[in-house]
């Protein structure tokens, strides 16, 4: 190709250039399918919510409850529990998050049971604040489910959940 | 590769060769001039090349058995070793297997560290070989997976969420690897499709290591060029086939051992637990070969720097011929970097360790030190010691020391190492 070449682009030039990118487009469309399938599929998404009954929880209990594979925790918080999340101050925290955004019902704690570092599920009443220890790594959280001690980077995720009645709490 | 012209004997073989020359490569492979010197440490490429084919038999076996489904995985793998005609023994072959075939492979490794196979001109011997390491762990990974029991499970959550640490796109991989919010169904169904591509990945892979090995052919013990063929070498067959049969029965005796004495030794009692998503086991730990990766991860408190910490011990192995900077290959010539050679194993052997307690107290400390130091032997030590360190005289060939006629003479009857490698 002569300089002349290089300054002007010709119709040659468009050609090439329109087919190669024609083709670009249509490898990345024939592509897609093939990445995408394994994204969850809509079986998977179709169980999306779970409605629990939590009448028969005393005080002090926490149940688990399977939502999307993953374990929930739902814990029915005694006064003392609820009195020593809210006093923390918020500078202490790794992930500064306020207990009263975290429970709406302050008796009732609603989070996912994942460990966020690498998703094990930590043991109840256990650990430096005698609330969840994850033990594949030895993170701590404290009775909000926010991280106090250890590896994991963020507090435990409260999922989208809203009550239905007095005694049913729905998630997702 | 210069070999001399071969023409087939037979008629028939000649046309055949003029069309496909396999006959050619059959006799390229026979009269492959090999340095005379090799020694026991160089028979581990063969024994991992059984290793792949036992791996690979055994496991499409195993695949006319198994059920890929999270309801009946772990029974299937109950059938297969109570049910199956020897199913129980084709399983253990097969679990061991691998086992023997990281042990293999650790040594293999350890071989070209020691006699620096890694060196110009063999670096893409060396890419591929870790290609190959990278992919051995990947898969290793997975078949772990298949049976679904507790350990499976949850050594598939921790590792897939590692991911996870990823800034910004990080859950949306996750998500993406699962095929769902947690691992379930779907990532056992893709695990045990991608655990049986990977072998046969890591088959093409060994065909390009070997291919590569035959363009400068063997490094040898004492790490000097040879002129091929030459006083120096002797055919691959009989001399080398002879010599890696002997060391794959000696071998095979330890890999029996194992199957039919102790065959759950290196595993965990956990993984007769079937699956449960809501319960993690008390003390979660990998395999033995993934340990000292294990504690690496572990050693640093923060997630993300944790997970780039762990791929950077990896990495740093392939690009390890461009950080010893040391011209000369032999440890049995490098006094200085024989003894970091030894610490480095020492570290390895620590790490591994350390990744099977728990991580906390003095465990941690431990693994923190030994992680500092593994990043630094590659990355300060050998570039470093490389410059400086005043390395032994070289022989001129193989045979010098030994017929005479030279200098290096006194060195061949002093070095104790040397002569043990001839």
């Amino acid at each position: 190709m002569s300089d002349s070449d290089k300054k002007k682009p010709n119709r040659r030039d468009f050609i090439l250039t329109a087919t190669t990118a024609a083709g670009a487009v249509g490898v990345g469309a024939a592509v897609w399918p093939l990445v995408d399938q394994m994204n969850p599929d809509a079986s998977v998404k179709a169980l999306a919510s779970t409605e629990v009954d939590v009448s028969s929880v005393q005080p002090g209990q926490s149940i688990t409850v399977i939502w999307r594979g993953k374990p929930v925790f739902i814990k029915r918080r005694t006064q003392e529990e609820i009195d020593s999340a809210r006093a923390v101050d918020l500078s202490e925290l790794k992930h500064p998050e306020k207990d009263e955004d975290r429970a709406k019902d302050p008796e009732w704690l609603v989070m996912l049971g994942v460990c966020t570092h690498l998703g094990c599920v930590p043991l109840t009443d256990k650990g430096d604040y005698n609330a969840w220890f994850c033990p594949c790594h030895g993170s701590h959280y404290d009775t909000s489910g926010r991280i106090r001690k250890g590896p994991a980077p963020t507090n435990m995720e409260v999922p989208k959940y809203e009550f239905v009645n007095s005694n049913t709490i729905k998630i997702g | 590769m210069s070999d001399h012209e071969y023409t087939p004997k037979s008629k028939v073989g000649k046309w055949f060769n003029d069309r496909l020359p396999l006959l050619t490569l059959a006799n390229h492979l026979t009269d492959y001039p090999t340095p005379k010197n090799l020694n026991y440490w160089w028979t581990f490429g063969g024994i991992l090349t059984f290793c792949l084919i036992t791996q690979i038999i055994t496991g499409i076996i195993l695949g006319m058995h198994y059920v890929a489904h999270a309801d009946l995985a772990f029974q299937s793998v109950e059938h297969i070793m109570r049910d199956v005609n020897y199913g129980w023994l084709i399983r253990y072959v097969h679990a061991n297997g691998a086992s023997m075939f990281f042990l293999a492979v650790y040594i293999h490794i350890f071989r070209s560290l020691y006699y620096g196979s890694y060196k110009s001109p063999r670096e893409v011997i060396w890419i591929i070989g870790m290609l190959i390491y990278f992919l051995m762990m990947a898969t290793a990974f997975m078949g772990y997976v298949l049976p679904w029991g507790q350990m499976s499970f949850w050594g598939a959550t921790v590792i897939t969420n590692l991911f996870s640490a990823i800034p910004l796109v990080g859950d949306s991989i996750t998500t993406w690897l699962w095929g769902g919010y947690s691992v379930d169904n779907p990532t056992l169904t893709r695990f045990f499709s991608l655990h049986y591509l990977f072998p046969f990945l890591i088959l093409g892979l060994v065909i390009l290591h070997i291919w590569a090995l035959h363009v400068p052919g063997n490094n040898n013990p004492i790490g000097i060029d040879i002129k091929k063929p030459s006083k120096d070498t002797v055919p691959f067959h009989p001399y080398i086939v002879i010599k890696d049969l002997f060391a794959l029965l000696i071998f095979l005796i330890i890999f029996a051992f194992f199957v039919f004495f102790s065959p759950n030794i290196l595993g965990h009692a956990d993984n007769y637990i079937e699956a449960n998503p809501l319960v993690t086991p008390a003390h979660i730990v990998p395999e033995w070969y993934l340990l000292p990766f294990y504690a690496i991860l572990r050693s640093v408190p923060d997630k993300l720097l944790g997970v780039i910490a762990m791929f950077a011990a990896i990495f740093v192995l392939v690009i390890l011929p461009w950080l010893d900077t040391s011209k000369v290959r032999s440890t049995v010539f490098r006094p200085i970097y024989k003894q970091f050679y030894w610490f480095l194993i020492a570290d390895v052997l620590i790490l591994g360790y350390v990744g099977a307690m728990p991580a906390e107290g003095i465990y941690l400390l431990i693994a923190r030190v030994a992680t500092a130091y593994y990043f630094a032997h590659f990355l300060i030590i050998l570039p470093f010691l490389g410059m400086k360190e005043k390395t032994t005289p070289l022989p001129l060939s193989i045979t010098e020391p030994v017929l005479g006629g030279s200098a290096d003479m006194a060195m061949a009857k002093n070095n104790s190492d040397y002569k043990e490698k001839l």
